[in-house]
């Protein structure tokens, strides 16, 4: 612990640190890139949508059919090239539906799977299968879904500012369209289980945002009020003190998942946990890391077109400039290792402290008394 | 300082003691109740534990074969849906197979009977006048004629005779008791003669109208003599033909289990006409069970002129049937001209009965007629080593989980993994009992959920103890940095929790089907999250500050002022400063 424990107190004082705001250009840079291959490989290879979705072929057999649930599943799969759903029914018959399947292609696959249970074709029976997933379902999803971004946008664009809003927005629409591209790169059938994935994931990815903008919030408070920091610096302060977190928290979240993905789905074989937990996978990840490298600087470049912000800035680099010599490097430590020291000797300064102390500490009671 | 102060307020955080009782007791009441009832997993959706398959066909109407289409299918596929389906949670799958089937698949533990009723009814609802009605056939009552004396039967008919009432104006109906029923049956024995005058349009195929002329009259009146509901195949045909705008004739089974026949008029107000049904239990008039529904505008409208002009005739004409499905439910008599946009059905139901009618009602009627062709019991889709290999593969992403926290939070990962035990005791007792209760089935992506879930709950300690930590890192001893550090992590937890209860409120609110359920379980972890970090996580740590092992930052116990980087001469200066504790929020 005691190196990552320290590492969270050096971030905590602001010692160490990645220049999160600074750096965002190539950040950006990073997400446009893979954002443009998602949705190419989304143009190119589009999804491929699962029965439940376009409907397809069901066979059924006779009573009684000797082949397993396994194996007719491997046959079917090897005989149409789509994922098959195979069940065994009261009687000992087999109900097997493949994906995206026409009449055409389905008396071919009859035959093909006829020869490989060992069954007259005649006695398997071959129809084509609706959705189950139909029109309304999909429909009202999309509705539901409308109305919640905006509701949420306006719920941020509250409790925050709406420029956060934009920003959770961006980070959401970024998150989406990377797991929905991967997908379509993988080229796994899109399930019901796909689509719960990625709403989980729609849920994840603000709840992630919302947790760096609690904090944001809370730092920039009284930012106006100094002019040792510009907006930019402290957000880059807030991001630096939730790392931490929001390491933690993205392991915490990933392992099982990643426990599911390359444990069951690649070692043990189940092949049907594979499309639910590569989303997830894909999309926990990107949410983690769109909070912190897009979302939280994506701010920081909206506020600093503020106008009060631009004075603010101006208002820091002036101050730097005066105290060129001594400057900064002192001023930091001077914070750093005093502990809190700004309560006596630097009221004005309070953005880029962890703990924003001007709220809370200090309130009824005089500062000397802590001491 | 091992003391709470009296001082304090009384807040949640000052008797930390009393929450954690609060959730053992709640876990220790779940589980017994889980128990109880005999469920003691939760219901598992077809993807995992398979079910039973419902084959239904489309019935081909004489003269109408073409109805049978993609159109009218795909809407048969969405009623048959939300009726199997009404809360979102029962897993439960519809789709078209073939031209003219519909598979219904239902998860295990659904019971089968009630799904086949579910997807197989049409409901078809009318409102049509009742004409003329007797007891049918059999020995088991006397069949006295429309103009039959009073003393016929008198309490055969009379308890499935409701009076239909306003809900809202809520006048109690006398109508169940001796001498409403006496009134009743007395009016009608004798009013039968004189009904033609009151309302001479309509009945016209009743027994006392005049109505020779009209030969269809004639013949249905001819029908209506021979008549047998008794017979079972006589009652599943009967009226199936009938068009709504026609007269028809119809049984149905009064209170005492007797079937009893009907003339009736052309249809007033039908199931296009209800907007939304529930079923109530009705103590007011002691009818039991019971359905009401709102009407739609221009059904409010139809239905007040309907039973206005009712309340004019005399019985049986100021009665009006409730006919589903060719088959009267309840014929209530009617006062006054029911204005209140709404109306209740009674008869005889049961609690599970009146939710099925009321259900089927909000839903519609299906465009089509379906039989059952097969049911037949289906293996999981979902192999069952897949489900292995997936509860393994959790089991090891959560045993590093556990080495992570342990590794990261030392002895604070005791409160973390605690904190996730109840979470997970919580959750699972919880969807055991809602399996019974609202059909809750969990499938294979819910279980994925679930997991994700333990990263949301996790996170809400997470963050709350980097701020204790960071506390710490002040300079703070470990008691007034975990009160301090409280009110700031609150709000990040409750900030961002709103956001995905939003997510859960709004798609469980708007949606249908599979989304609907991932909504319900969202919601639930959601608001499960914030109960045990309020009631459990919190609580503890306070408690666990008041521990030498903590309160002192041993090595081991993940608060360590040292290895979190604590500046020393504000470590030396601190003990003077605990009264400062009590004044924390």
């Amino acid at each position: 612990m005691s190196k990552l424990g320290n590492l969270g107190a050096r971030l905590h004082r602001g010692e160490v640190g990645y220049d999160f705001v600074k750096n965002r250009k190539i950040w950006y840079g990073l997400s446009i890139l893979i954002t443009i291959t998602a949705i190419v490989g989304l143009a190119v290879r589009g999804l491929n949508m699962g029965i439940e979705f376009q409907g397809g072929a069901v066979f059924n057999t006779p009573k009684n059919t000797a082949a397993s649930v396994t194996q007719a599943e491997e046959y079917a799969e090897e005989a149409s090239g789509h994922d098959a759903i195979v069940q065994k029914l009261g009687d000992g018959s087999l109900r097997i539906q493949v994906a995206g399947i026409d009449t055409g292609a389905a008396n071919e696959i009859k035959n093909t799977l006829a020869d490989d249970l060992k069954i007259d074709p005649e006695q398997i029976n071959a129809e084509l299968v609706g959705p189950s997933w139909g029109e309304q379902i999909a429909n009202k999803a999309w509705q539901g879904l409308g109305i919640f971004l905006v509701l949420v946008v306006i719920y941020l664009a509250i409790a925050f500012e709406w420029r956060m809003a934009v920003a959770a927005f961006v980070a959401l629409i970024h998150d989406i369209t990377i797991t929905v591209g991967i997908y379509a790169l993988v080229g796994f059938e899109v399930t019901p289980g796909t689509v719960i994935g990625l709403l989980t994931i729609l849920g994840y990815s603000l709840y992630d945002t919302v947790v760096v903008f609690d904090s944001l919030k809370e730092q920039t408070k009284d930012l106006t009020k100094q002019t040792r920091w510009t907006y930019s610096d402290v957000a880059n302060r807030s991001i630096n003190s939730t790392l931490v977190r929001s390491i933690n928290t993205t392991v915490v979240a990933l392992l099982p998942v990643a426990g599911l993905l390359f444990i069951g789905g690649g070692v043990l074989g189940a092949g049907m946990l594979n499309d639910i937990s590569l989303s997830l996978f894909v999309g926990l990840a990107a949410g983690a890391y769109s909070s912190i490298f897009i979302a939280t600087p994506l701010v920081a470049d909206l506020k600093e077109r503020e106008p009060q912000m631009k004075a603010l800035r101006k208002r820091v680099l002036a101050k730097r400039a005066q105290s060129a010599a001594k400057g900064e490097t002192d001023v930091h430590e001077d914070e750093s290792y005093a502990g809190e020291p700004e309560d006596d000797a630097a009221p004005a300064v309070v953005g880029p402290r962890n703990q924003p102390a001007s709220r809370t500490r200090g309130r009824g009671r005089p500062s000397g008394k802590r001491r | 300082m091992a003391t709470p102060k009296k001082g304090r307020s009384a807040s949640a955080q000052s008797k930390p003691g009393r929450s954690l009782a609060l959730i053992l007791i709640a876990i220790a009441a779940l589980t017994g109740g889980m128990f109880a009832s005999g469920h003691t997993t939760p219901r598992l959706g077809i993807d995992l534990a398979g079910g039973t398959s419902i084959t239904l066909r489309a019935v081909p109407e004489a003269g109408n074969e073409s109805a049978i289409n993609k159109t009218n299918m795909d809407t048969a596929v969405s009623i048959m849906e939300r009726r199997v389906n009404g809360l979102g949670v029962s897993e439960s799958e519809v789709q078209t197979q073939g031209r003219e089937n519909i598979i219904v698949n239902i998860p295990k533990g659904t019971n089968s009977e009630q799904a086949r009723k579910q997807v197989g009814t049409t409901a078809k609802l009318y409102f049509r006048p009742v004409l003329a009605t007797e007891v049918s056939g059999g020995g088991t009552a006397p069949s006295p004629s429309p103009t039959g004396s009073p003393s016929g039967q008198p309490s055969g008919k009379a308890s499935d005779k409701p009076e239909a009432t306003d809900k809202g104006s809520g006048s109690p109906s006398a109508s169940p008791t001796t001498q409403g029923r006496a009134v009743t049956d007395a009016l009608k024995a004798d009013a039968t003669p004189s009904a033609s005058a009151s309302d001479p349009a309509k009945s016209s195929p009743s027994p006392s109208a005049s109505g020779g002329s009209d030969a269809a009259a004639g013949k249905l009146q001819e029908q209506y003599a021979k008549l047998d509901c008794t017979d079972e195949k006589t009652r599943s045909t009967v009226g199936d033909t009938a068009k709504a705008s026609d007269p028809t004739l119809a049984c149905g089974q009064n209170a005492q289990g007797q079937w009893q026949k009907y003339i009736l008029g052309p249809a007033e107000v039908d199931g296009t006409d209800v907007d939304k049904a529930q079923a109530v239990l009705n103590t007011q008039t002691g009818a039991g069970w019971t359905v009401t529904m709102d009407f739609t505008d221009g059904g409010a409208k139809k239905f007040a002129d309907i039973t206005g002009k009712l309340a004019q005739n005399q019985s049986p004409q100021n009665q009006f049937a409730i006919v589903l499905d060719g088959d009267v439910v309840s014929d209530p008599y009617v006062r006054q001209a029911l204005t209140g946009g709404n109306a209740e059905i009674s008869g005889n139901f049961n609690q599970q009965s009146a939710q099925e009618l009321a259900n089927m009602l909000t839903y519609g009627a299906l465009p089509l007629t379906f039989k059952v062709d097969s049911m037949t019991t289906v293996t999981a889709a979902l192999g069952g080593d897949q489900l292995q290999a997936g509860l393994i593969a959790g089991a090891i992403g959560l045993a590093l989980v556990v080495i992570y926290l342990l590794a990261y939070y030392r002895g604070l990962s005791f409160i973390a993994i605690l904190s996730l035990l109840v979470s997970a005791a919580l959750t699972y007792t919880i969807m055991s009992l809602l399996g019974p209760t609202i059909g809750f089935a969990l499938n294979l992506p819910a279980v994925c959920g679930a997991i994700v879930a333990i990263g949301i709950t996790a996170d809400s300690f997470i963050v709350y103890f980097e701020r204790v930590r960071d506390e710490i890192r002040e300079g703070r001893s470990l008691r007034p940095a975990v009160e301090r550090a409280w009110p700031r992590a609150r709000r990040t937890i409750l900030v961002s929790d709103f956001v995905s209860f939003l997510a859960a409120a709004v798609l469980f609110i708007v949606t249908v089907g599979k989304v609907q359920g991932f909504a319900f379980t969202l919601g639930l972890t959601t608001l499960l999250d914030v109960v045990v970090v309020f009631l459990f996580t919190k609580p503890l740590l306070t408690l666990m500050a008041r521990r030498p092992f903590f309160a002192n930052g041993h090595k081991w116990s993940g608060l360590d002022p040292k290895s979190l980087g604590a500046q020393p001469p504000l470590r030396r200066t601190r003990r003077p400063a605990a009264p400062v504790d009590p004044k924390e929020a």
